[in-house]
């Protein structure tokens, strides 16, 4: 059973007060390096950090407005190949439930790594984020908004700017063992809390004796009776635009035509794959031999309808992308950020996912013990043979 | 005009289906033409992204055939292809295409008549379907 703390802020310097606690984990040796996000010098963007040195955690954000990369990547990096000493990583609930998958496919150790939750109010694009902090309306400003709008859950974008499109229809805002997600050994909890006086923590068993033992929180059972209720009004919130845009979707995307209508503008960049966390393969199957063919071959293809778009293949990628990783596409949106051409490639896997997902019952990035719906099987299952489905 | 004769490419795994439908030919079991076989050693082998080539590029329908649930030659194979052609089905759906044109079968190396069946029966769905719109798709 996880154990929960407060931890007080003084003067409503809020983000002091969860860098205070990082502070203490990594100054009394609980970990000896932390991952977390920092503002670039430039000021108009963030990144994420590796970091040694407990004074370096001064002006990191625990809440960073973006996500330039996904996070489970750097941790993917981070941990695969001997990592020997401890190290804690501030993570977005996306981010955790990307790791996770990514450890059931061997790509990401959690053996050394702690991972902190972090409740997250969404994320804005990197290119809306630099604007933002041109005009005034980013930095230290913002986070403070975010901050006491999430006591009530109510968290109004700067006039002009809206979230990313997978944050607004992100059913996961926060890390908690009760409501969504489980993998997490410390969750950071702000909806809900009169931020301005305290925060919660959430210790979970890998970590609490250690916290308890070594002083840097004392337990206590409290939680304030309107943290549930703001987490379900978010989830709500939430829900209801993503089964708007599935909606709108499937209003768009009527058959095969009309989603390569839709999908028109697509350039084939192949960046959707590189951004996604999900799509690990170091040799993706659409960068071998399999789609280099003779020129004949194209010629032959070509000679069947009297012609052919080239390259060739485009809805082949999107379809196959999806057989390969929609089962564990959690979500995060990193393909609609990183789409040229603004296609809603995200919203696409979500409500693809959304059905394939359920198919297994499987919810991915819920628990490292799951087994991802590709790699296994029941011996009584999917009745397919006869043509239903 | 001549009436549509759909193209079936059959994706059968050694063991069982390719050696069945060898059965239906050495015991003169009679099925119609239209359908290409490729030989596989296993439905397990199967990677969606030949089915959708085929069902792009000219097929107006698909059959895996593999063993039947526990006799795969490598345990698990047809298991696995069970799962996969789920996710390309539900995908399709999903994406709004509903026809039935790809076929999962298990088929033994003495179902000879089994095999021919298959066959006759998915020609003749087919036929009802009409051409596979998805071949048509000169920008896909």
């Amino acid at each position: 059973m996880a154990k929960k703390a407060a931890v007080k802020v003084k003067e409503g310097r809020i983000e002091e007060a969860i860098i205070g606690f990082l502070k203490s984990l990594l100054e009394r040796g609980v970990v000896e390096a932390m991952v977390i996000p920092k503002a670039l010098p430039s000021q108009d963007g963030f990144v994420q950090t590796l970091i040694r040195d407990p004074e370096k955690l001064n002006g990191a954000c625990v809440l960073s407005p973006t996500m330039p990369v996904q996070s489970a990547r750097v941790i993917s990096n981070l941990t695969v190949k001997n990592l020997g000493k401890k190290v804690a990583a501030i993570l977005k609930p996306c981010e955790i439930r990307a790791a996770v998958e990514l450890a059931k496919f061997l790509q990401v150790k959690l053996d050394n790594l702690y991972v902190i939750g972090i409740d997250c109010p969404g994320t804005f694009e990197v290119t809306d984020y630099a604007k933002m902090a041109q005009e005034g309306k980013g930095g230290e400003s913002l986070t403070k908004e975010f901050l006491k709008g999430m006591e009530k859950g109510e968290i109004p974008p700067p006039s002009g700017y809206v979230f990313r499109t997978a944050c607004q229809m992100c059913e996961y805002p926060v890390v908690d063992s009760t409501l969504r997600v489980s993998q997490a050994d410390v969750i950071i909890k702000l909806f809900g809390y009169k931020t301005d006086q305290e925060i919660g923590i959430e210790i979970g068993d890998k970590l609490e004796k250690e916290v308890e033992e070594k002083g840097i929180l004392s337990f206590a059972d409290n939680e304030p009776a309107s943290r549930n209720e703001v987490v379900n009004k978010v989830i709500a919130e939430r829900t209801k635009k993503r089964d708007a845009l599935f909606q709108e979707f499937k209003g768009v995307v009527k058959n095969l035509q009309t989603f390569l209508d839709r999908f028109s503008t697509c350039v084939r960049c192949h960046n959707c794959m590189v951004a996604c966390p999900i799509c690990y393969c170091k040799e993706c199957v659409f960068r071998t031999a399999v789609f280099e063919h003779d020129g004949d071959q194209f010629l032959r293809w070509a000679d069947r309808k009297g012609g052919i778009r080239m390259p060739p293949d485009t809805l082949i990628f999107h379809l196959i992308r999806m057989s390969h990783m929609v089962t564990s596409c959690i979500g995060c949106g990193l393909c609609d950020s990183a789409c040229p051409s603004r296609l809603p490639v995200a919203t696409l896997f979500r409500s693809v996912g959304d059905r394939i997902q359920k198919m297994f019952q499987y919810v991915p990035g819920r628990n490292v013990e799951e087994v991802p719906p590709v790699a296994s099987f029941k011996e009584d299952e999917l009745k397919i043979e006869s043509g239903a489905l | 005009m001549a009436e549509f004769e759909p193209r079936i490419v059959a994706f059968l795994c050694h063991w069982c289906t390719y050696t069945g439908a060898d059965l239906a030919g050495t015991t003169r079991q009679q099925y119609p033409p239209n359908i290409r076989i490729i030989h596989l050693m296993c439905s397990g082998a199967v990677d969606s992204i030949y089915v959708l080539k085929a069902l792009i590029d000219g097929a107006d329908g698909v059959l895996i055939g593999g063993c039947h649930p526990g006799d795969c030659h490598y345990q698990t194979g047809n298991f696995k292809a069970r799962r996969r052609v789920a996710i390309l089905k539900g995908i399709l759906q999903q994406m709004g295409f509903t026809e039935n044109r790809v076929w999962l079968k298990w088929i033994s190396a003495s179902e000879g008549k089994l095999f021919a069946d298959t066959v006759t029966k998915m020609v003749e769905e087919l036929k009802k379907m009409g051409p596979n719109p998805m071949k048509q798709l000169w920008n896909a």
